[in-house]
């Protein structure tokens, strides 16, 4: 076992092979593990930055929901004082309304009553006058006595 | 089996043995070539070239299958390798270190075919020797070291300069601030530093050589026992040897890396 010309042969093959290897294999290979790593880090960069995008939006549309929800609350108390203000306005309108109709009808009431009453004097006037009439045959004049007749009524 | 192992093993297990570790070779002395090992360790290579070729014009980023998963789970293996041991950066480390790696394994791996499988084909084809295995061989791990060390010189005489790797020599192991120890050590200094430099890449290749070539001896030694036996041994050291080999390719390209490291370092401050 001794050295041998093979030797040289052998080199030149190695020599040969690694910058074979290095420009066909190597190179390109790096240059593309190199590249799908940096993909990766990017696409994974990414799904992070639009984790926190949709975090934030997420808590945005809770400050919206939970704002509206307020709104929502306020409008409807807004609209629950308003009612009861308007069937404490209408109640009172009623109550007014009422309150007038009735003095209108006791108004009304006491003019009928005033006119039964001059309509009962007048009657009752008239009746007295035909008894006296009666009585006194026929010596009263209706129209001298009038002014007396009409004294009488007035004091009736 | 048993009737190649006739012919090939021919009179008795010595020769059979001798056979399997003779090489098919062209030539005298250095000027031998061995023909055998260069053809398996070039098809080797031609093939890791075909598949890096049709794979790496076939890149699919997003869909990977097959050939592309594996070459990028050892692509980035070795990267990382790279990026643990190598300080600094340069474009060829990785490329050569993965080169290494897979043209060592696949070379080791040719010591899990039957062994006497190539050899028996072959000599059915007329060839009468065949040693498949091509780091089993002391050229190739020895080529690929040499290689190394070729690297690691260049490396250091970037990283340092001329003037400092010849001061890596001079005063490396033992520094010394007065100048008369200085010049004293100097001789020692030079000779410490020849032999950790040398020994470093003889280290590397003879440590892959003698796996191999021991791992196949012992599946030679496993062929020569009864054929209804061999599958208990053979099966068990050929589980092992997966190790070996992956163990000695990884060992090799880790080592590469290092060293070229080490050499790429800039020299600590001068005393």
């Amino acid at each position: 076992m001794s050295i041998t010309v093979t030797l040289f042969g052998q080199m030149i093959t190695f020599g040969v092979l690694v910058l074979f290897v290095w420009k066909y294999l190597w190179g390109p290979m790096t240059t593309m593990m190199e590249d799908r790593t940096k993909r990766i880090a990017d696409g994974l960069a990414a799904s992070e930055r639009g984790k926190q995008d949709l975090e934030i939006a997420q808590q945005r549309a809770d400050q919206r929901l939970r704002e509206a929800k307020q709104d929502a609350a306020d409008i409807v108390n807004s609209a629950n004082k308003r009612a009861s203000e308007i069937i404490e306005e209408s109640k009172e309108q009623g109550r007014q309304e009422g309150q007038r109709q009735l003095d209108a009808a006791v108004a009304e009431i006491e003019q009928e009553i005033n006119r039964a009453k001059g309509d009962l004097r007048r009657h009752f006037i008239n009746l007295t006058l035909d008894t006296a009439k009666k009585v006194l045959g026929r010596e009263i004049d209706a129209s001298a006595h009038n002014d007396i007749m009409n004294e009488m009524i007035k004091k009736l | 089996m048993n009737e190649a192992h006739e012919t090939v093993a021919g009179p008795g297990p010595v020769e059979y043995i001798q056979h399997h570790l003779h090489n098919l070779s062209v030539g005298e002395g250095f000027w031998t070539f061995h023909i055998d090992t260069f053809f398996f360790a070039f098809g080797i290579a031609v093939l890791i070239g075909f598949v890096a070729k049709k794979i790496g014009d076939n890149l699919n980023p997003d869909n990977p299958t097959g050939m592309q998963n594996l070459l990028e789970i050892i692509l980035e293996f070795v990267g990382q390798q790279v990026k643990d041991a190598f300080n600094g950066y340069n474009p060829l480390i990785g490329p050569l270190a993965f080169t290494i790696f897979v043209w060592v394994f696949m070379m080791n791996a040719m010591d899990l075919l039957p062994v006497d499988l190539l050899p028996w084909i072959a000599a059915e084809m007329g060839i009468p020797y065949l040693k498949v295995v091509p780091t089993a061989n002391l050229d190739t791990p020895l080529s690929l070291a040499a290689s190394v060390f070729m690297l690691v010189v260049i490396f250091n005489i970037r990283a340092k300069g001329g003037m400092g790797f010849v001061k890596m020599f001079l005063f490396h192991p033992f520094p010394a601030s007065n100048p008369v120890v200085k010049i004293i050590l100097i001789p020692f200094n030079i000779m410490m530093t020849t032999i950790e430099e040398l020994s470093k890449p003889i280290s590397m290749g003879l440590r892959l050589f003698g796996n191999m070539f021991a791992g196949e001896l012992i599946f030679i030694l496993i062929a020569l026992l009864p054929w209804w036996i061999q599958f208990a041994p053979g099966g068990l050291w050929a589980i092992f040897h997966i190790l070996i080999i992956t163990l000695q390719a990884f060992i090799f390209m880790l080592l590469t890396v290092v060293y070229l490291g080490m050499a790429n370092q800039v020299l600590e401050a001068d005393h």
